[in-house]
């Protein structure tokens, strides 16, 4: 399950990690049994990449990110094992008081739903100034000028820094919610669907405020998002998850040419096309696994066309099937090393 | 904000108007003739129809409530005792300090240790201490008022001799009612303050405030607190409602001689006035109470607050 | 494993809830001392060992006894005895008194939700009047004007605790009126009390189940006091609340009178609130975490 070369591992200077993870697992011990939310799922980000992190609802992608901020509710949220280096320390070996202080500062988080994220009795001012009093030694006057700066950055006149969050609307709410996490200048900015729950036309104006403010801030950006058109659009790489762990890794252009994990494909064909003039979509057969009761071996097998007796019992590990692009699908890897011409990924295989 | 409180101040005059209506029509229904109420068995029926032409028992229903209102609103005159013969309004004006005094006690008493208790309870959510709370909680909830005291009074009354076991001038003799009155409403208060307080806790801007590296104790006690108290105000206006009707009961154990003692009495006399009186004036207070936890309400959360501006 | 997750998956919606109801040991032993109690009501004449008015006058103010297991009152007659017809009466008034509530308060909710408009609002005004008087005391208001008897009792307790069931049948026929199946019930032609009957009530249900549980140990707790001020049960008859009010002039001399009543009735509130708390958290799991 880890990548085949200890080599793969180790960047070259200038394009140093900034995040990388390893072999993470994360489980919910409930009364009614253990979820696997997430299971040996290893990841990497370089610094200033955006990348784009995919899956279907439940197949783990917040919980990751919680566990990047070592934010998991407990209980009955338990990190059971793997390393989490940022800037090569693991994160998982922090203290409590050495986590506080790296939350906000240095990995910030941009949250799914703007509505409830903010303090409804708490004016806007006060909520950003509230991270920059916490990191940086100012007063609360500073403080507020601060944020007043980081109203405008983002687009909303400084005088409503007294109001709260029930006078603004919700494309508004997030915008401050992504002053309040880029306030303190962080390196990572973790952004979790951060314009599901925006109106069609808001979601393009706070996409692009995000695109604008993550080159300013030369941070780098974990997407999480189900949206392909999305990561399209802003990310530098991809990660594919799919039941607790990620299934296929690689830069977007390698992906989009040629995926080539058979659930990454499915997606792919899942996402209605303009030009065609196909009357139904492709759908992925069957349902996500029950995270209480994942399948054995692989744990796509089930739904799987290029199923073989090995995927049943063994979990396949990550290869590299091309410069930078990691799948964990010995099958379709071994299918390309042997017919590369298939490569052209999706069309072919129907 | 002023025009929320001149909204909310002009709304009490029809709920004044609907309860006195109840009462009113309550007393109304009350088999028995007043005028032989007051006059007595021995009166001529002469008299007693002279009484009645004189009071206006004779009138419609419509025109006897109307007086009465009138009567109530301009001069505060609620009628007359059948027994004492004195004004109802004189009557409840004595006995009502008492019964201010019982319930705003133990209201005090029931906030000093239901919130804290809830609040505990809440973020050591399944500790020993939550346990223990939640279950002498439920038991609070489940003693009756006036069985509670009479333990209260077995106990530290008749075998220990600490405190009296009735009147309410002396400090002494404040502290087995108020306690008794204020068990359910402490029960009440720290289980509404637990699971508000459980509630906000998983809010999502509560995560917002964990992820800005905030400490835990300014999580809980800033950004979860506030938010957590703003429905408890409500609660507490509720209980004091509860508290000033459970003042009724407790006051006729401890022999308090508030509003409670006075209608208790005034029941087994038949003396329906001075029923009528005190019913109509608990009711008054609770609604002014609740106003003013409005208004606090209002003052406290801002999404209220500016709708009013 | 597999199997496990299809029948959790099989369960109906009552199974579901006694599933979850019987994880919580408080809410179980309440149930269990809820059934016990009605047992005890209904076989009052077999299980009690003398009649609730049989006065021993040779026995007064005994202690227990193997004769008098809970001893004997003022007039020589056996607590336990009374304690047993004494459940049977609470029970009834409990239980009748939330049945008029739910019956009065349901019928005005759902048609004050369902209809909307100056109904809805001349309903909801008259109810809001009652519910700013404290409910012990528009209930002794009831019980003074209606006199003192076990039905006005039930009345004086049901009609003042009519408000809250209203408001709560309300608002759930408010949130479900909305709803898709409701519209399509509308569509192929039912008529309106049919939609009420058939659709709305029976999904409103859960937050009514809840409330009523509580509601008849609030109804029983209310119906004591009301006893206890002498405006209920008159005596001879059993009534938990009439016995302690009857035995408390002798507290000093003879607690044992009003010791085991008011245990009674505590006891009887603690099971129903106990397991009223429990079917709220079976009935709403996300209350619970």
């Amino acid at each position: 399950m880890k990548p085949t070369a200890k080599n793969d591992r180790i960047p070259a200077p200038e394009e140093r990690l900034l995040l990388e993870i390893r072999d993470l697992v994360i489980h919910y011990e409930t009364d009614d049994g253990t979820v696997h939310a997430v299971e040996n799922l290893d990841l990497r980000l370089r610094r200033g990449e955006t990348l784009g992190f995919v899956g279907e609802t439940g197949a783990g992608k917040t919980t990751t990110a919680l566990g990047i901020m070592r934010l998991i509710p407990s209980p009955p949220g338990v990190i059971k094992s793997g390393k989490i280096l940022f800037e090569g320390e693991d994160l998982l070996e922090k203290s409590e008081a050495e986590m506080r202080a790296i939350r906000g500062d240095k990995i910030a988080m941009i949250f799914q739903d703007p509505m409830t994220s903010l303090n409804p009795v708490m004016t806007m001012g006060k909520q950003i100034a509230e991270v920059v009093r916490l990191h940086r030694k100012v007063s609360e006057k500073e403080a507020l000028a601060i944020a007043g700066d980081m109203l405008e950055l983002v687009g909303i006149p400084r005088e409503r820094i007294h109001e709260y969050p029930h006078q603004f609307s919700g494309g508004m709410k997030q915008r401050v919610v992504i002053a309040i996490a880029l306030v303190c200048d962080p390196s990572l900015l973790i952004a979790d669907e951060p314009t599901t729950a925006l109106d069609v036309t808001i979601q393009a104006q706070v996409l692009n405020l995000m695109k604008k403010l993550k080159q300013q801030f030369s941070a780098s950006m974990i997407l999480i998002t189900h949206d392909m058109g999305i990561v399209a659009d802003i990310c530098d790489t991809v990660a594919i998850m799919y039941a607790g762990r990620v299934v296929e890794y690689a830069d977007k252009a390698s992906l989009f040419t040629c995926p080539v994990h058979p659930y990454t494909v499915g997606l792919f064909d899942s996402v209605p096309d303009l030009e065609d003039d196909k009357e139904e979509l492709n759908v992925i057969p069957g349902l996500m696994p029950d995270p209480m009761d994942l399948p054995q071996g692989c744990t796509f097998h089930p739904r799987c066309r290029f199923a073989v007796e090995t995927c049943r019992l063994e979990k396949p590990a990550m290869k590299e099937v091309a410069p930078g692009h990691f799948v964990a699908c010995p099958v379709r890897a071994k299918m390309l090393r042997e017919h590369p011409e298939q490569n052209a990924g999706n069309e072919g295989e129907n | 904000m002023l025009r929320y409180v001149v909204r909310r101040i002009l709304f009490l005059i029809p709920v004044f108007l609907g309860v006195t209506f109840c009462v009113f029509t309550l007393l109304y229904l009350t088999p028995g003739d007043p005028a032989r109420m007051v006059l007595g068995d021995l009166a001529t029926e002469k008299a007693v129809q002279e009484f009645r032409d004189k009071e206006g028992l004779n009138d419609p229903f419509l025109v006897q409530f109307g007086s009465y209102v009138y009567k109530a609103a301009t001069k505060g005159d609620i009628g007359r005792s059948y027994i004492t013969k004195r004004p109802v309004m004189e009557e409840i004006l004595t006995a009502f300090p008492y019964t201010i005094k019982l319930s705003a006690l133990s209201m005090l008493i029931s906030i000093l240790i239901g919130i804290p208790c809830g609040i505990l309870s809440a973020i050591r959510q399944y500790s020993i201490f939550d346990v223990v709370t939640m279950i002498f909680a439920m038991i609070g909830l489940s003693m009756p008022v006036f069985w509670l005291g009479l333990l209260l009074i077995l106990l530290f009354s008749v075998q220990l001799h600490w405190l009296p076991s009735s009147g309410f001038d002396t400090w002494q003799a404040m502290i087995l009612p108020s306690l008794a009155l204020s068990a359910q409403a402490i029960s009440i208060i720290t289980r509404m303050t637990r699971s508000s307080m459980l509630e906000v806790i998983r809010a999502d801007y509560i995560r917002t405030a964990r992820a800005k590296g905030q400490k835990e104790s300014v999580v809980i006690w800033v950004h979860a607190l506030y938010n957590a108290l703003i429905p408890v105000v409500t609660v507490c206006g509720l209980q004091f409602g509860v508290l000033l009707a459970g003042a009724i009961l407790t006051e006729s154990i401890f022999a308090i001689p508030g509003i409670g003692r006075l209608m208790v009495e005034s029941i087994k006399m038949r003396d329906y006035p001075v029923v009528q009186g005190g019913v109509l004036f608990v009711a008054i207070t609770f609604s002014l109470v609740n106003l003013f936890v409005d208004l606090v309400y209002a003052y406290l959360d801002p999404r209220i607050k500016a709708q009013y501006k | 494993m597999n199997t496990a997750i299809e029948q959790r998956k099989k369960r109906t919606p009552l199974m579901e809830v006694l599933f979850r109801l019987k994880k919580s040991p408080l809410a179980m032993a309440g149930l269990l001392v809820v059934i016990l109690l009605v047992v005890v009501a209904l076989f009052a004449n077999v299980l009690a060992p003398y009649s609730y008015s049989k006065q021993h006058l040779t026995h007064m103010f005994e202690g227990p006894s193997k004769n008098f297991l809970l001893g004997t009152d003022e007039f020589g007659r056996d607590i336990l005895s009374r304690l047993i017809y004494g459940a049977r009466i609470s029970l009834m008034v409990g239980f009748i008194a939330v049945s008029i509530a739910l019956l009065a308060g349901g019928v005005l909710g759902a048609i004050s939700g369902y209809y909307g408009g100056w109904i809805d609002n001349a309903i909801m005004r008259v109810m809001d009047v009652l519910l700013s008087i404290p409910q012990t005391l528009l209930a002794i208001a009831i019980a003074a004007s209606l006199g003192p008897g076990l039905f006005n009792l039930m009345i004086a307790v049901g009609v003042s605790s009519m408000p809250q069931y209203a408001r709560i049948v309300r608002s759930s026929v408010l949130s479900i009126r909305g709803m898709e199946f409701i519209e399509a019930a509308h569509a192929v032609g039912s008529s309106d009390m049919r939609i009420i009957f058939k659709h709305i009530l029976p999904n409103s249900m859960a937050p009514i189940i809840v409330q009523a549980t509580l509601g008849v140990a609030f109804a029983i707790l209310n119906a004591a006091g009301l006893s206890f001020i002498g405006l209920g049960i008159q005596p001879p008859y059993p009534e938990w609340g009439a016995m302690l009010s009857g035995g408390r002039q002798y507290i000093r001399d003879y607690p044992h009178l009003t010791l085991y009543p008011g245990l009674a009735i505590m006891i009887t509130i603690l099971a129903l609130n106990f397991l009223g708390d429990g079917l709220r958290d079976a009935l709403d799991p996300k209350l619970k975490r």
